[in-house]
C-alpha cells in the first residue's frame, strides 16, 4: 500500500489535499463566525456558471475561472439583493431560486463543451488529476487568502462579533465584508478542481465545526480550523486510496463529517 | 484623568432617513464630567442621535464639535456601547478578548499588541471588577456583568464619552445598581456619559443632565429642571402614563 505513495500522482494528491485542507479549514472559521454557511452553498453553486462561460470564451485557466467566478457570484449576490426588495420575497429564497437557476446552466454550458466525465470533475472534483500548474496555484492562492485573513482577523472577528461596534471604532464594516467574500470565492475556484462545486462546502464549513466545542477564542479557531482541515482531508484521501473507493472528494468530505460527529459526540461525554 | 474641560457642542443637528424626518434642531452644550440621559417615546430620535454621535450615521445638517473640532477627527475618544443584547450569541469570546477590542483605534489591522495595551486592557478589566471572569465566555455572563464589560472596552479605549444605548434594558435591580455607580464613578474620572434611558423615576438619581426628544429637541438642561418642566411631562407622561405614580 505504502508503496502507491512513492507514485507522483498519488504524492501530488497527497500534497494537494494537505495545501487545501488547510486552506479551507481556516476559511471556515469565518464561515463559522460569519454564519453563513448557506451562503456559501449558494455561493459555490453560482461560481458553475462563471468558471463554464469563462472556459467557453477564453479557456479554462485558474485566473480565467476565478474572474468568471466573480462575475458569476456579484450578479448573483446584486439580483438577490434587487429581486428581493422589489418582489418583497426573501432574499434566502430569492438566492435559492438564483442559484439553482445559475447551476442548472452551468451544467448546460460544461455539457455542452465538453463530456460527461469533464461535468463529473467539476462537479465532483478530480483531486487525483491534478497537474503541478494546478499545484503551484493551489499553494500560492493558499497563501494569499490565509494571510489575507490573519492580517486582518482582528478586525474581521470584532466585525462578526458585532458590526455596529466594528464600524465606531473605524473599521470599514461593508468593504471587509466583500474583501472577505472575494478571498472565500479564492479559495472555492481552487478547491473545484480538487473535489467539485458540491463537495467544496465540506470543505469550507466543517473543519470550524469540528474544533468548535474545545475552543473558547477565535485566536486559535483559525489556525486550529486550518490544521483539522489538512489532517482531516489528507485522512479522507488516504482512507480512499488505501480501500480503493471510488471518488476521493467524496472521501474526503466523508471522513470530515465523520470527524464532526466524532467530536460531538467526544464533547458530550467529556462534558458529563 | 480629568477632561472637564473637554466639550461637546450640537447646533441645529438634524437626520432624514430617505424622506422622512427623524430629528430636527437639536442643539445644546455638554462637557466631560456630566451624566445626559436621552429621554423621549418610541422613535423620538434617542437612537438616531447615539449613532450620529457614534460616527454610524453621517451627519446631514447642522454641526457635532468635540472639543471645538469636527468629531470625525476624535473618533478614538467616542465609545458606542450598544444594548447588551446586540452582538451576536455563541460567539467564541472570552471577557479579556471583548475589552481588547477597544485597542483597535490604537494598534489598527498590522501592529501587534505592545505593552502598553496590555496595560490599559488589564487596567479596565480591574476597574470594571471583572478580573475572576475575565477568561469566561462572555455569553455566559449576566446582563450586569456584560454591560460592564462593554463599559470596560470603551476604558481600554481611553475614550472620553460614552455613548450608551438603553444601558439598563433587561438588567435586574442590583445588576442597576451596580450600573448606576460605575457611570457616576465614571464621570467622576472625568468621562462625558450619554444614555438613552426610559425609566423616568431614575432619571435624577442617575444623570446630572436631561436632553428630551419627540423627533425635535422638547427641552434641554439639568435633570431635576428638566422633569419638573410642564412640556416635558406632556410628551414623556403621555407615552408613560403611570411613570409619574411610580416615582411618588
Amino acid at each position: 500500500m505504502n508503496e502507491l505513495f512513492d507514485i507522483p500522482l498519488y504524492q501530488r494528491a497527497i500534497l494537494a489535499t494537505l495545501i487545501i485542507g488547510f486552506v479551507n479549514g481556516y476559511a471556515s472559521a469565518f464561515v463559522l463566525l460569519h454564519r453563513s454557511p448557506l451562503k456559501l452553498t449558494a455561493l459555490s453553486h453560482s461560481l458553475l456558471p462563471g468558471v463554464a462561460l469563462a472556459a467557453y470564451f477564453v479557456g479554462l485557466g485558474v485566473l480565467s475561472a476565478f474572474f468568471g467566478a466573480v462575475i458569476a457570484a456579484v450578479i448573483i449576490g446584486v439580483l438577490t439583493v434587487l429581486l428581493s426588495r422589489v418582489t418583497k420575497i426573501s432574499d434566502d429564497t430569492v438566492l435559492a431560486v438564483l442559484y439553482t437557476g445559475a447551476f442548472a446552466v452551468g451544467i448546460m454550458v460544461l455539457l455542452k463543451l465538453g463530456s460527461n466525465q469533464d461535468l463529473e470533475n467539476w462537479l465532483l472534483g478530480n483531486i487525483l488529476g491534478l497537474s503541478d500548474f494546478d499545484l503551484w496555484m493551489s499553494f500560492t492562492v493558499g497563501i494569499i487568502a490565509v494571510a489575507l485573513l490573519s492580517l486582518f482577523r482582528r478586525a474581521i472577528v470584532i466585525k462578526l462579533y458585532d458590526p455596529e461596534v466594528a464600524a465606531s471604532l473605524g473599521i470599514r464594516t461593508r468593504l471587509l465584508e466583500y474583501a472577505s467574500f472575494a478571498v472565500l470565492i479564492l479559495v472555492l475556484v481552487t478547491t473545484l478542481q480538487a473535489v467539485g462545486c458540491i463537495l467544496a462546502i465540506g470543505m469550507i464549513v466543517t473543519p470550524a465545526a469540528i474544533v468548535r466545542p474545545y475552543i473558547s477564542s477565535p485566536e486559535t479557531l483559525f489556525p486550529l480550523s486550518g490544521l483539522v482541515g489538512a489532517a482531516g482531508s489528507a485522512l479522507g484521501l488516504y482512507l480512499n486510496i488505501h480501500f480503493d473507493l471510488p471518488g476521493a472528494g467524496a472521501s474526503i468530505a466523508a471522513t470530515l463529517a465523520a470527524m464532526f460527529l466524532i467530536s460531538v459526540i467526544l464533547r458530550s461525554i467529556f462534558t458529563k | 484623568m480629568s477632561h472637564e474641560h473637554h466639550q461637546l457642542d450640537l447646533t441645529g443637528v438634524g437626520f432624514y432617513y430617505g424622506k422622512k424626518e427623524a430629528l430636527r434642531e437639536v442643539g445644546f452644550s455638554i462637557h466631560c464630567g456630566q451624566r445626559l440621559a436621552l429621554l423621549g417615546p418610541n422613535g423620538a430620535g434617542k437612537s438616531t442621535l447615539i449613532r450620529l454621535l457614534a460616527g454610524l450615521l453621517p451627519l446631514q445638517s447642522g454641526s457635532i464639535q468635540w472639543r471645538e473640532n469636527s468629531i470625525t477627527k476624535a473618533r478614538r475618544e467616542i465609545a458606542y456601547l450598544p444594548q447588551v443584547d446586540q452582538h451576536q450569541r455563541n460567539f467564541p469570546i472570552r471577557v479579556k478578548d471583548v475589552v481588547a477590542m477597544g485597542r483597535f483605534p490604537h494598534l489598527g489591522h498590522l501592529r501587534r499588541f505592545r505593552k502598553i495595551d496590555h496595560e490599559k486592557i488589564n487596567e479596565a478589566i480591574d476597574l470594571m471588577n471583572l478580573g475572576d471572569i475575565a477568561h469566561r465566555q462572555i455569553d455566559q455572563l449576566s446582563g450586569g456583568q456584560q454591560q460592564r464589560t462593554f463599559i470596560a472596552r470603551a476604558l481600554a479605549q481611553e475614550a472620553h464619552v460614552l455613548l450608551l444605548d438603553e444601558p439598563f434594558n433587561g438588567l435586574d435591580i442590583e445588576s442597576r445598581c451596580h450600573l448606576s455607580d460605575s457611570l457616576i464613578e465614571l464621570t467622576k474620572s472625568g468621562h462625558l456619559i450619554i444614555a438613552s434611558h426610559h425609566q423616568l423615576e431614575s432619571v435624577t438619581q442617575i444623570f446630572t443632565h436631561a436632553l428630551v426628544l419627540d423627533q425635535q429637541q422638547v427641552e434641554f438642561g439639568e435633570a431635576t429642571k428638566v422633569m419638573e418642566s410642564e412640556s416635558v411631562k406632556q410628551t414623556l407622561h403621555s407615552c408613560h402614563p403611570h411613570a409619574h405614580e411610580r416615582a411618588l
